[in-house]
């Protein structure tokens, strides 16, 4: 699964995916989706009807999902600095944080070639490609615990070892972020 | 002798000021470009100023990136996280 690329043509981005290669990210994307799901509602059914922040929404207790949700007030190591504060920030964020993981991925889903073939994205689809594959590699580098020094071919013995199979996913969608990247040029504030 | 007012006047103002920061924490799966790259579009910081708080977060640990009132900071907090960057708020 080395073989693709991301390439500028004009305005867009193109890339050739192979049905292999487009079946495990439908997969991923689906799994983040799943992942990301809306919580559900607790606290004040009127206040939720009219969309109103209400009940608590606590930080998850999978490390993936906290990962992809963190905490705003938490330092690394430092668990419970400021609970209520924490609460607080999630109560008026999650479902924004959530809804755009979920755009990201849908418009990953709704772009991909199913079975192989080329596709061309505009530049917010590339966008939301950019944010899904971090999500996916967020999650997916989370579950397997990697780390700055973690590198697939320590486990080049393992042969089927699911666990390698997984770096070596996990180090493909890296290789497909930076492609990506290469083809976008940061969209500064207050520029078209 | 010295009247009180004038003695805890200046603490007081002090803990009012003290502006609240936005810090980014290295993690092991950011791609460092990625990094970059989305600490220009949040912030509109240059190439160079981006790449340079993206290599403190790489090799420290962690670097501030705003720093303002509170509610700026949850703001751009909670786009940081939009993002998928690991970041916290603070008062400094």
């Amino acid at each position: 699964m080395r073989g693709m690329r991301f390439t500028r043509h004009r305005g867009s981005v193109r890339a050739d995916l192979d049905e292999v290669e487009a079946g495990v990210l439908v997969q991923l994307a689906e799994e983040v989706l799943g992942l990301v799901d809306e919580p559900e509602v607790s606290g004040d059914p009127l206040a939720a009807l009219v969309g109103l922040p209400s009940g608590d929404v606590h930080e998850p207790d999978d490390p993936v999902l906290s990962r992809l949700l963190p905490d705003a007030y938490d330092r690394p190591g430092a668990d419970g600095t400021d609970p209520e504060a924490s609460g607080d920030f999630r109560r008026y964020t999650d479902a924004d944080l959530r809804a755009g993981k979920r755009a990201d991925a849908q418009v990953v889903l709704d772009t991909v070639p199913l079975g192989g073939g080329r596709m061309t994205l505009d530049r917010d689809q590339a966008d939301a490609w950019l944010g899904c594959l971090n999500d996916v590699r967020l999650a997916l580098g989370t579950s397997l615990g990697v780390t700055e020094q973690t590198d697939p071919d320590d486990y080049a013995d393992a042969g089927d070892d699911p666990a390698y199979q997984a770096l070596l996913v996990y180090s493909w969608l890296g290789y497909l972020q930076e492609s990506l990247l290469s083809c976008l040029e940061p969209r500064v504030p207050g520029t078209p | 002798m010295t009247a009180p007012a004038q003695l805890d006047r200046p603490e007081t103002d002090e803990l009012v000021d003290r502006p609240w920061v936005a810090i980014v924490w290295n993690d092991p799966v950011n791609l460092m470009p990625y990094v970059t790259h989305v600490l220009i579009e949040l912030f509109g910081f240059s190439k160079d100023k981006a790449t340079q708080l993206m290599l403190q977060v790489h090799h420290e640990g962690r670097a501030v990136v705003s720093n303002g009132t509170r509610e700026q900071m949850e703001a751009d907090v909670a786009r940081c996280h939009a993002k998928g960057l690991w970041a916290t708020l603070q008062q400094d």
